[in-house]
């Protein structure tokens, strides 16, 4: 599998797409500080960043990749290769190369401008790490969806539906829903709501870091005891792990089902 | 004339008696309680440097001056109040007073004033007490320039620095309060003023105080407290130039105003608090220069807040400027800062030309339900706030601040 | 030797391979024939693994090959469509196969017969079709492996390249391999193979030499006895 993850790590990392992302990321992380000279509000901003464009990136990323290295994929399932080495490590290399497109793009620029010297590394640290998580995440579901859809157009489709459902839709129907049933409990409701959708997640991992936490905590005892103690974080954390592994479970059991 | 050099003659020879009475380990006298026992009003206790075990010490209707030379040591070994005092026209003055005892049946203090006037308690260190200064149906008393912590862990099991119960004309000015349960507390005490005082790193409130009329807080520092400054029950209050700042926590705000009337706030600046102020029930307030900076909510108005005009404040990176609950709006709103307005001004007269409307959907959507805010900062939330902002639906139509500043106002 | 017992493959609806039972000797060169969606390449993607039959079941030398990849080792393909990927250039996409299988090659001998040293160095996307087939040719002859599956190896090869490739066949065949081809040319199957496999509607329809199979369908003509049998079955 490391030598599969090897050349899918070394392909990318010749691809022209890697360099747009890393480029992206750089940019964004030079404009963020030093044209607004004030870290607190970079790190905001840049939360927003990360749980929105890192998912879209990493579902595009993920399935373009797996459309276009087909031949290659075929290639590798004729060798005495494992499937599960195959798909594992080209999900790797994907996820591995991404990752480093966020972090060094973003890490560069803000340790240029002093970021070691500053109290806000470990919000910015958090921020990194949920975006890894998030990039391994969603490659791994677009992993799923190209190997559930044999047609591109299709798979593409989905692949933007999910990332649509799972930014916008879900908060949608989840806000719905707490506006119905507004005069139950919903304190349990809404915190286990937030587990199924990663980008909420997510989301809620990077409040936690943030002082903001304080005033999710301010809605019950619940909240109370998820926000204002570690509980929260360990969570969060344990189902942001299980959404890496879950997906990648069921690429692997579908991949090794699979026709070529 | 006669009459006036007699009179001038007994000043003089009162004077002449009055004695002072210097206490130390070696001395004639080497204890404080001996001390009081042998003073007359007039007296003057001479305190000298060391360290002095004595409790339940009390003073009844001496007028006498109590003075510690280079900060003695009075330690109560945890066993109770150390003074109890009743009498008019005293003062305490110097001491390093420790180790007041905890009860749950009384409440033991370092100092303790009762039915006493025209005193004065200043420049004391107090450390692990239970109560500081405690302070019952009294009238015209300084306290300045003391120091007071403990190490309050629960609420139940701890007291507050400045207790202060149905007294008047009291001057609190220039105390540092730390790791008390409420640092200065306030109950039936009218024509006050409290300036110039730092409280921080209190369990419950830095300052508390209820049924207390026609009170001045001036330049004082609130840090820090576990749930802010509650201010309750009260008219006439005026607040000016203190800071509200860290208090940040899941119960914790700035200040918690609740049924005030006819009060004023001006000058203060709420800083990184969980909400800067909690309006419940306030009636006629003015709110105006403070400054707002970094709060979860810069302002709660929750029920039956009329007539209360917030203007010329400058409203700084809040998580949300306002919250507001129910439909009308009964306070005014006018010439404030929004860092958050995105509007233009072409006239150039320093006003932006659309209205500015601090209470956002989302803001509105969790007063109703609370949970919502588990949803703050996702994308969805940018979404409905921005198209309500454009048209709005739920959120009060005639809440609006229709001259934003363009620029931070000075002051 | 390689046995198939009762193999059935079904794409969703469309039955490919219909209880396909079939027996290759080890050594020599076996054409596999069929018309187009005959399940030739279904058959030999079943053989590598990457097609899993819905029932029956394949054994090399008597080893059932289901969820194994070890056996693979031991086969050198060649896929019908060559696409690698865009990013590496020749050289480095040999040096990628041979370290992901560990195994000594002939690499150089086979680069030298397909003049591809000019080559190289160039970028995979940028070769032309015959180029491609060529790298494909040296990519699964390197490791001379006894069993060698040939997916339409002739598709745009020039003719000198298509008369090395023939010459490479007849060698590898003098090893004692067992070659498995599949191909349109009938010239090319005429002239190589000693053994024809045709297939029809997902069964072996027929199983022989090549005058086997002109006797059987009284044509003199190779190309006509194929056609004869198609037409027969399609009337």
């Amino acid at each position: 599998m490391l030598k599969i993850l090897k050349y899918s790590f070394y392909d990318l990392s010749r691809s022209r797409w890697s360099y747009v992302y890393f480029v992206f990321y750089l940019l964004l992380g030079i404009v963020l500080l030093f044209l607004n000279n004030n870290l607190s509000n970079a790190v905001i901003t840049l939360m927003n960043v990360i749980i929105l464009l890192v998912p879209l990136i990493g579902t595009i990323f993920g399935v373009m990749y797996y459309y276009s290295s087909k031949e290659f994929t075929e290639l590798l399932l004729a060798q005495p290769i494992k499937r599960s080495s195959i798909f594992l490590g080209q999900y790797l290399g994907v996820a591995i190369s991404l990752s480093l497109s966020l972090v060094l793009g973003l890490g560069i620029p803000f340790v240029v401008y002093g970021l070691f010297e500053s109290a806000i590394i470990w919000d910015f640290f958090s921020l990194l790490t949920t975006g890894v998580f998030l990039t391994f995440i969603f490659t791994a579901l677009a992993f799923n969806i190209a190997l559930s859809n044999e047609n591109k157009i299709k798979g593409f489709s989905y692949a933007i539906l999910l990332w649509l459902f799972l930014a916008v839709i879900y908060d949608g129907l989840f806000l719905l829903l707490l506006m119905y049933f507004q005069d139950y409990p919903l304190d349990k409701f809404s915190l286990i709501a937030t587990m199924f959708n990663p980008i909420d997640l997510s989301r809620i991992l990077i409040l936690l870091q943030l002082d903001i936490a304080a005033l999710l905590g301010y809605t019950g005892a619940v909240f109370k005891q998820f926000f204002g103690t570690s509980l929260g974080f360990f969570i969060a954390m344990t189902m942001l792990f299980l959404w890496v592994v879950l997906p990648v479970a069921r690429m692997l059991y579908v991949a090794k089902r699979k026709d070529f | 004339m006669k009459l006036f050099f007699s009179i001038l003659l007994l000043i003089f020879s009162f004077q002449n008696y009055a004695n002072t009475i210097t206490v130390c380990k070696d001395c004639k006298v080497s204890s404080i309680k001996k001390a009081i026992e042998l003073a007359i009003d007039g007296d003057t206790i001479l305190i000298k440097k060391g360290t002095y075990k004595e409790h339940g010490t009390t003073i009844i209707d001496k007028s006498i001056t109590i003075i510690g030379e280079e900060n003695p040591i009075i330690d109560g070994e945890m066993k109770g109040t150390i003074f109890s005092i009743q009498a008019t026209n005293f003062s305490i003055e110097g001491l390093h007073i420790i180790n007041v005892g905890k009860s749950y049946l009384e409440e033991f203090a370092a100092i303790l004033i009762v039915n006493s006037q025209d005193f004065q308690i200043k420049n004391n260190l107090m450390e692990q007490v239970y109560y500081g200064v405690l302070i019952e149906k009294s009238s015209n008393g300084i306290i300045s320039n003391n120091t007071i912590s403990s190490n309050a862990k629960e609420e139940a099991h701890s007291g507050n620095g400045i207790h202060i119960w149905h007294s008047e004309n009291m001057t609190i000015s220039n105390n540092h309060i730390t790791k008390m349960r409420d640092g200065i507390y306030f109950e039936f005490v009218n024509n006050s003023t409290v300036f110039k005082n730092t409280s921080k790193n209190n369990l419950r409130y830095g300052l508390h105080f209820m049924f207390s009329n026609n009170d001045e807080y001036l330049d004082n520092i609130f840090e820090t407290n576990g749930a802010g400054v509650a201010v309750m029950f009260s008219k006439h209050i005026k607040m000016y130039r203190n800071l509200f700042k860290k208090n940040w926590g899941t119960a914790s705000y700035g200040l918690l105003l609740k049924e005030i009337n006819d009060a004023e706030l001006i000058h203060n600046i709420f800083e990184n608090n969980t909400i800067g102020i909690n309006a419940d029930g306030t009636n006629r307030i003015l709110f105006t220069e403070n400054i707002f900076l970094n709060n979860g909510y810069a302002i709660k108005v929750l029920g039956a807040c009329y007539g209360n005009t917030f203007s010329k404040n400058n409203f700084l990176s809040n998580s949300f400027d306002l919250a507001y609950s129910g439909h009308i709006n009964q306070n005014v709103f006018d010439q404030n800062y929004w860092s958050s307005y995105t509007g233009y001004d072409l006239n150039k007269d320093g006003i932006g030309d659309v209205p500015y409307r601090p209470v956002k959907l989302f803001s509105y959507l969790i007063n109703k339900t609370p949970e919502a805010i588990i949803l703050m900062r996702s994308l969805f939330i940018d979404i409905i706030d921005f198209s309500e902002k454009v048209s709005p639906i739920f959120t009060p139509a005639d809440l609006i601040d229709s001259n934003p500043q363009m620029k931070k106002i000075r002051w | 030797m390689v046995s198939f017992q009762n193999l059935d493959k079904k794409f969703g609806k469309n039955v490919v391979l219909n209880g396909l039972s079939l027996t290759i000797n080890t050594g020599g060169i076996i054409a596999v024939l069929g018309p187009n969606g005959s399940g030739k390449t279904t058959l030999i993607k079943s053989l590598l693994g990457m097609v899993l039959p819905n029932k029956g079941s394949i054994q090399i030398d008597n080893q059932i090959i289901k969820n194994q990849w070890e056996y693979r080792n031991n086969i050198d393909y060649l896929p019908q469509i060559a696409n690698f990927p865009g990013n590496l250039n020749v050289n480095e996409l040999f040096t990628m196969i041979k370290d992901l299988r560990g195994k000594p090659t002939i690499d150089k001998e086979l680069i030298a017969l397909f003049k591809l040293q000019p080559f190289l160095k160039e970028k995979l996307s940028t070769l032309s079709g015959g180029t491609k087939q060529k790298v494909n040719l040296v990519l699964t002859f390197m490791f001379d492996s006894p069993l060698v599956i040939l997916d339409e190896p002739t598709s745009g090869l020039d003719p000198i390249s298509m008369i090395r490739l023939k010459e490479l066949i007849q060698q590898e065949k003098t090893k004692g391999k067992t070659i498995l081809i599949t191909t349109h040319i009938m010239n090319f199957v005429e002239e190589v193979a000693d053994e024809i496999i045709f297939l029809l509607e997902g069964k072996i329809y027929f199983q022989g030499t090549v005058s086997a199979l002109k006797t059987k369908t009284n044509q003199q003509n190779f190309e006509y006895a194929i056609a004869t049998i198609l037409s027969e079955n399609h009337a």
